[in-house]
């Protein structure tokens, strides 16, 4: 593959393929950080990829007491999914369990997006007609009691069909512990982007997938290209120097924030350098056919 | 561009309808057509040209010079980007079915203030006579969205029938406040009398200067209201003072049990 470097990390001349995704989000507060980050790491968990969870979800940012509707510590959390209607059971769903249940929590709007779910309104039936509405600057709010005090959740959130999903860097390095340190580095950089997330162990993932398999009826499996225990063998795409592989995969509100994000990534990862970080950055694609958003690396290079 | 001017010539000599003098219905007028409007409310003619000095400007935003408590349903059906402000007193009925857009008054204002108001915000600087908020006769209920920021005192029976938005009142309330309100929310930073609350379904009071609330409110203890809190912050450019008290720990009293029971007047601790 044709390559560039930069500061000796060698970048493919590839693109990352992404698709469009259903997208919304919350704002979670609590009376403290832990525990506004309690319920947003809850709210996110098994939220990984769309294949098997239903929605791909993570924290986008931490809210000062400043940047929060009720002056409390909060999180933004943002939640993907293949359409509209499972962004709304998943997030509804994981409200309900997650968030609901998380003491201390109330749940406002994270963006204004052309559509809006229910969340509030779809909750507030657990307050067995205790609950009280309250409406404010035309926006509603439900006021469920609970055993804490009350649950407050805006009564509908906005919803936007214009995320992408799917941007992604795939990091080379010699041993794990350096591709490590250049991954982490990546994703720390791509958390100071706002509208972007990398929903991930971590950020990261270390089960890099092709679309179809050997197997019937899997249609995915692991991508065999960047195992470094197949690199003697003729479908891999690996260097010799190359010991292990890390992929960043990047969700966000909008085409704009993945190519930050991405942008972000690379910067981090190259600032490292090949000796204590990567040797190389690729991008994982299906050959530009399946995804209308492509991201070229040499675009987005430092 | 200069907003549009009424500055008054003389103290009216009869109540007059101001309804027609909102910015919507002012656009593309022409300053002889504006004069020529009929204002008055008896038999005697009453044109705007009569009464005001008129300088055409910038409807969005409209300026009266000089206020009379005799000026009736100013503001009346005004609707989201307009503006209208008063250096003086307004009458009966200010910003009565207003749709949104701001009012701005600096004196005081008469009866039935923001009644069948459905959005919108309306500050008076001064007093506010009875019925704040209230349904006119033979409707069901009063004001139904909004937001009114009284910097002075208010009469009887303020947020009468309340039905969605938010009053603020800065000085004392009369007797009956937030009767037989429906939904909504009223602060009241003064003193306050009589029947407070009395039939509220599911209203929220709260209540600076506390007070005896009868029998039918219950006392729920003292918490942080995280909406209290969301309040609070969404109020400290209309009002510092009803900011701080929201901010507060407040006492819960459950009520009015003798109907819904579902709203509350909440006092600081």
């Amino acid at each position: 593959m044709p390559q560039l470097v930069r500061k000796g990390v060698r970048i493919d001349d590839s693109f990352a393929e992404a698709f469009p995704m259903s997208g919304t989000g919350l704002i979670i507060t609590a009376p403290n950080r832990k525990w506004a980050m309690i319920a947003a790491h809850t709210m996110t968990g098994f939220a990984t990829s769309v294949i098997g969870c239903g929605c791909e979800a993570g924290v986008d940012a931490e809210l000062s007491v400043k940047e929060t509707p009720d002056g409390r510590p909060g999180v933004r959390v943002l939640l993907f999914a293949m359409s509209s209607k499972d962004a709304e059971k998943q997030l509804v769903n994981r409200l309900g369990q997650c968030v609901l249940t998380c003491p201390g929590t109330a749940v406002f709007r994270a963006l204004d997006g052309e559509f809006e779910i229910k969340v509030g309104d779809a909750v507030r039936q657990f307050g067995d007609k205790w609950q009280i509405s309250k409406s404010l600057d035309g926006r509603r709010y439900w006021r469920v009691p609970v055993m804490d005090g009350e649950f407050l959740v805006e009564s509908k959130v906005g919803l936007t069909k214009k995320c992408v999903g799917g941007g992604n860097l795939l990091v080379m390095g010699e041993d794990w512990d350096t591709t490590m340190r250049a991954t982490e580095a990546g994703v720390e950089a791509i958390r100071g982007v706002e509208g972007a997330i990398t929903p991930f162990p971590g950020g990261i993932v270390r089960s890099g997938s092709k679309v179809g398999s050997q197997y019937k009826g899997m249609g995915a499996s692991t991508n065999d290209a960047y195992c470094p225990t197949l690199s003697g063998l003729g479908t891999s795409v690996l260097d010799p120097d190359i010991g292990c592989v890390l992929e960043i995969v990047i969700d966000g509100l909008t085409d704009a924030a993945v190519a930050d994000a991405m942008r972000a990534g690379l910067k981090a990862i190259i600032a490292l350098g090949p000796k204590h970080g990567a040797k190389r950055i690729g991008a994982g694609n299906y050959g530009g056919k399946l995804g209308p958003f492509h991201y070229h690396l040499k675009d987005l290079l430092p | 561009m200069k907003p549009f001017l009424f500055a008054l010539r003389q103290e009216p000599s009869q109540r007059h309808d101001l309804s027609r003098l909102t910015p919507d219905r002012l656009v593309g007028r022409t300053q002889k057509e504006i004069e020529a409007i009929d204002i008055g409310t008896t038999k005697v003619d009453a044109k705007v040209g009569d009464l005001f000095k008129v300088r055409v400007g910038d409807p969005q935003v409209v300026h009266f010079e000089g206020g009379s408590e005799r000026f009736d349903l100013l503001g009346a059906k005004l609707l989201p980007g307009f503006a209208i402000h008063v250096e003086g007193d307004v009458g009966a009925r200010l910003g009565r079915g207003a749709q949104g857009g701001t009012i701005t008054i600096a004196g005081d204002a008469g009866a039935f203030a923001a009644s069948g108001m459905t959005g919108g915000q309306i500050d008076i600087g001064g007093d506010c006579g009875d019925f704040l908020g209230a349904p006119m006769a033979g409707e069901i209920f009063g004001m139904a969205g909004g937001r009114v920021v009284v910097g002075g005192n208010v009469g009887q029976r303020a947020g009468d029938r309340l039905r969605r938005g938010l009053i603020i009142i800065e000085g004392d309330a009369g007797a009956d406040l937030g009767a037989r309100a429906i939904a909504g929310t009223i602060i009241a930073l003064g003193a306050t009398t009589g029947r407070i609350g009395y039939l509220n379904k599911r209203a929220s009071l709260v209540l600076a200067q506390g007070g005896d609330f009868g029998p039918t409110y219950v006392d729920c203890g003292a918490h942080h209201f995280t909406f209290a809190r969301l309040f609070s912050r969404a109020l400290a450019e209309d009002s510092r003072r009803a900011s701080r008290l929201l901010s507060q720990k407040l006492r819960r009293f459950a009520g009015d049990t003798g109907v819904l029971g579902k709203g509350e007047i909440l006092t600081p601790v």
